[in-house]
C-alpha cells in the first residue's frame, strides 16, 4: 500500500492501476476460485463421473480386482425386484410429499398473512419442526406411531378404533413416513410464501374487492400467478428433498416391512454399506442422478413458460 | 352490503379455526415428546394433570451414552465446516462476481451442478475417496464434501454483484490489492448475508445424519445425530421416556437458539433461499 501511494505521488497515474492487465484478471480469477474448485471437483464432479464408470465394473472382492462387465450391473438391476420396489416407493413418496407440502405451506402462509389472532404463536408452531434434526423428528414420531401405546392409537382409540401397527404394516408404513416428511418441511416452505405474499401490493386486493371478486377468484387470478417464482423455488427444493433425505427411514422402518418403505437412496445405502456391493450401489446411484437431472431440467423448461415475472 | 359483511366474518372465523387446528396438529408431536421426557416412564402415555414432573429421564440419558463427547464432536464439526465454507465461498464468489476470467461461465455452471447433485447422494464414491485419503472415521471426513458449497458461492456472488463498482474502484485507486478490496469493501457489506448463510449452514450440519453415520464408527468422531440414533436403537432405547429426553437434549441448542432469535432465523432462511 505504501508503495502504491508513493508511486501515486511521484509518477503520473499509471494506466495499469485503472485497468489491470488482462492476464492478471485471468490469474486472479482462477486463483480465487482454486480452493473451492479443488474440493468441488474432488467431492462432487469426480465422484459423479466415477459413479458412471464404476457401474460398468464388478465389485472388487478380496484379491480379485474390479473387472469390466459392461452392462451386467444394469441387467441385474432391471431384474432386481427390490430396485423396482424402491423406485415405485420413491415415486409414490415424492408424488405425495411434494404436493401436500406445497399446498400446506401455501395455506399456512395465506392464513398467517391475514389479520389473525395469535399470529406469532401460529408461525412458531408451523416453523419449529424445521429446526429439529430429522433424526429427532423420526424418534418423536416413532413413539407417536407405536401400536396401542402411542398417541395416534390413543386418539383413535377414543373413537373406538382398534390398535394398529402403523409402521409394521405394509399398507400404512409409507404413508406414515410421508406424514413425517410433510410435517417437517411445510413450515420451512411456508416462510418463502410468506415473504412473497408480503411483496404483493394490498391495493390489488382492495381493487379486486371493489370489483366484487371472490376470494377464490382473486387467489386463482392474482395471488397464484404472482407466487409462481416462489412455487418454482419451493418445488425444486421439495423434489430434491424427496430423493435426498432418508434419515427417517433409517430410524423408523429400515426400509421395511418387506421393502415397503425402501426409497432409492436408502436402498443405495443398504447395498453399498450393508451388503458392500459397491458396483451395484454405483449403478443405483446412476439412476438417482438421472432422476435428479431429469427433474431439474423438466422443471425449468416447463415452468419457465408459465411464470409471471414481476 | 350487510350480507357481504357477514360473508367476510364467516370467512375470517373459518380462517382462524383452520389456522389454529393446523397449529395444534403441528405442535402435538412435539408437545407429546416434551410430556414424555419430563414425566416418569409410567406416565409417558398416560395423560393426567397431576403426573409428577422429573428430570430423571435427562439424567439417565446423559449418563447412558457419551453425549458430552457427541456435543463436542458436533460443535467441532459445524465450526470447521462453517469456517471453511466462509473462506472458500467468499473467494470463489468474488472471482465470479468481479473477475472476467477465461472460462468463468462454464466454471459457474459446473459449480451450480452441485445444487442438484449434492454430496448427500454420492455416498458410495465419497466413502471410497475417504478410504484412499485414510480419513475414514475422522471429523474432517464428515465435513470435507460440504466445504465448497455451491449454495454459498451462489448466494455471495449475488450479493457481491450488488456492491457498487465505484466503491471497488475507489479502494483500488487508493492502492488496495484485490484481496484488500475484498476484505475492506465486499465482506463488510455482505454481513447480513454471512449471518443468514451461517445460520442455515449450522442448522443443516447440526442435523445432518446419513453421511456422518457412514463415515464414522467411533465415539470420538460421531456427531450428535449419529450418537442419538445408536443410543435410541440400543437395548436401553426401549424406554421411550429416556429416548425422548435424549432426543430433546440433542435438539435443544438449536431449538433454544431458534426460540430466542426467531426473527433472525426466519429472515435468514428467507434471505438465503430467495436470492
Amino acid at each position: 500500500m505504501h508503495d502504491a501511494e508513493s508511486e501515486g505521488v511521484t509518477a503520473a497515474p499509471l494506466p495499469a492501476r485503472a485497468a489491470p492487465p488482462r492476464l492478471a484478471i485471468h490469474i486472479y480469477g482462477w486463483l480465487l476460485l482454486l480452493p473451492a474448485a479443488v474440493l468441488l471437483v474432488a467431492f462432487t464432479h469426480y465422484p459423479a463421473v466415477e459413479t458412471f464408470i464404476d457401474s460398468f465394473y464388478s465389485t472388487p472382492k478380496g484379491r480379485r480386482a474390479a473387472a469390466l462387465v459392461g452392462l451386467d450391473n444394469y441387467q441385474a438391476m432391471l431384474a432386481d425386484p427390490v430396485f423396482w420396489r424402491a423406485l415405485a416407493n420413491n415415486a409414490v413418496y415424492a408424488a405425495s410429499v411434494i404436493p401436500l407440502t406445497i399446498a400446506l405451506a401455501l395455506a399456512m402462509a395465506l392464513l398467517i398473512n391475514g389479520k389473525i389472532a395469535g399470529r406469532a404463536f401460529l408461525r412458531l408452531s408451523y416453523f419449529t419442526p424445521t429446526v429439529l434434526p430429522m433424526i429427532a423428528v423420526a424418534n418423536i414420531w416413532l413413539f407417536f406411531y407405536s401400536p396401542g401405546y402411542g398417541l395416534l392409537d390413543q386418539i383413535l382409540g377414543l373413537f373406538g378404533a382398534a390398535t394398529h401397527n402403523w409402521l409394521g404394516s405394509r399398507d400404512s408404513a409409507l404413508a406414515c413416513l410421508i406424514a413425517v416428511a410433510v410435517w417437517k418441511d411445510a413450515g420451512f416452505f411456508m416462510i418463502f410464501y410468506l415473504a412473497a405474499l408480503q411483496q404483493i401490493s394490498p391495493q390489488l386486493a382492495e381493487a379486486a374487492a371493489l370489483e366484487g371478486a371472490g376470494r377464490w377468484y382473486f387467489f386463482r387470478r392474482v395471488t397464484a400467478p404472482l407466487l409462481m417464482p416462489t412455487t418454482l423455488f419451493v418445488l425444486v427444493n421439495a423434489v430434491i428433498n424427496s430423493f435426498r433425505l432418508v434419515d427417517h427411514i433409517v430410524v423408523m422402518t429400515q426400509g421395511g416391512p418387506d421393502n415397503a418403505t425402501a426409497l432409492l437412496l436408502f436402498y443405495i445405502y443398504e447395498v453399498g454399506f450393508k451388503f458392500w456391493d459397491t458396483a451395484y450401489a454405483a449403478t443405483l446411484t446412476v439412476v438417482l442422478l438421472i432422476v435428479l437431472a431429469v427433474f431439474a431440467l423438466g422443471q425449468f423448461v416447463i415452468l419457465d413458460r408459465r411464470i409471471h415475472y414481476q | 352490503m350487510t350480507q357481504m359483511h357477514h360473508g367476510a366474518r364467516a370467512a375470517a372465523a373459518f380462517d382462524t379455526a383452520a389456522a389454529w387446528s393446523l397449529a395444534l396438529i403441528w405442535i402435538l408431536p412435539l408437545a407429546y415428546a416434551i410430556w414424555a421426557a419430563v414425566h416418569p416412564s409410567a406416565y409417558a402415555a398416560h395423560f393426567v394433570p397431576d403426573a409428577p414432573l422429573t428430570a430423571e429421564n435427562f439424567v439417565r440419558a446423559w449418563n447412558a451414552a457419551p453425549f458430552a463427547r457427541y456435543f463436542l464432536n458436533t460443535f467441532v464439526l459445524v465450526s470447521m465446516i462453517l469456517a471453511a465454507q466462509l473462506v472458500l465461498c467468499t473467494l470463489a464468489a468474488y472471482a465470479f462476481a468481479r473477475f472476467e476470467f477465461a472460462g468463468r461461465d462454464l466454471a459457474f455452471i459446473l459449480v451450480l451442478l452441485q445444487l442438484m447433485i449434492m454430496p448427500d447422494v454420492l455416498i458410495v464414491e465419497n466413502y471410497r475417496t475417504m478410504t484412499g485419503l485414510s480419513l475414514v472415521d475422522t471429523i474432517p471426513a464428515i465435513g470435507l464434501p460440504y466445504m465448497a458449497s455451491a449454495f454459498g458461492i451462489f448466494l455471495l456472488r449475488q450479493t457481491f454483484k450488488t456492491v457498487p463498482r465505484e466503491l471497488d474502484e475507489a479502494a483500488r485507486v487508493e492502492g488496495a490489492g484485490p484481496l484488500q478490496v475484498l476484505l475492506k469493501v465486499y465482506v463488510p457489506l455482505a454481513k447480513p448475508v454471512y449471518i443468514a448463510y451461517g445460520l442455515v449452514s449450522v442448522s443443516y450440519h447440526w442435523n445432518n445424519f446419513l453421511w456422518p453415520l457412514i463415515i464414522t464408527n467411533s465415539v470420538s468422531t460421531r456427531p450428535l445425530t449419529v450418537g442419538l440414533q445408536i443410543f435410541a436403537s440400543s437395548d436401553q432405547g426401549v424406554d421411550w421416556s429416556v429416548v425422548t429426553a435424549a432426543t430433546l437434549m440433542t435438539s435443544a441448542p438449536l431449538l433454544v437458539a431458534f426460540l430466542l432469535f426467531q426473527r433472525q432465523f426466519v429472515q435468514s432462511f428467507m434471505r438465503a433461499g430467495i436470492r
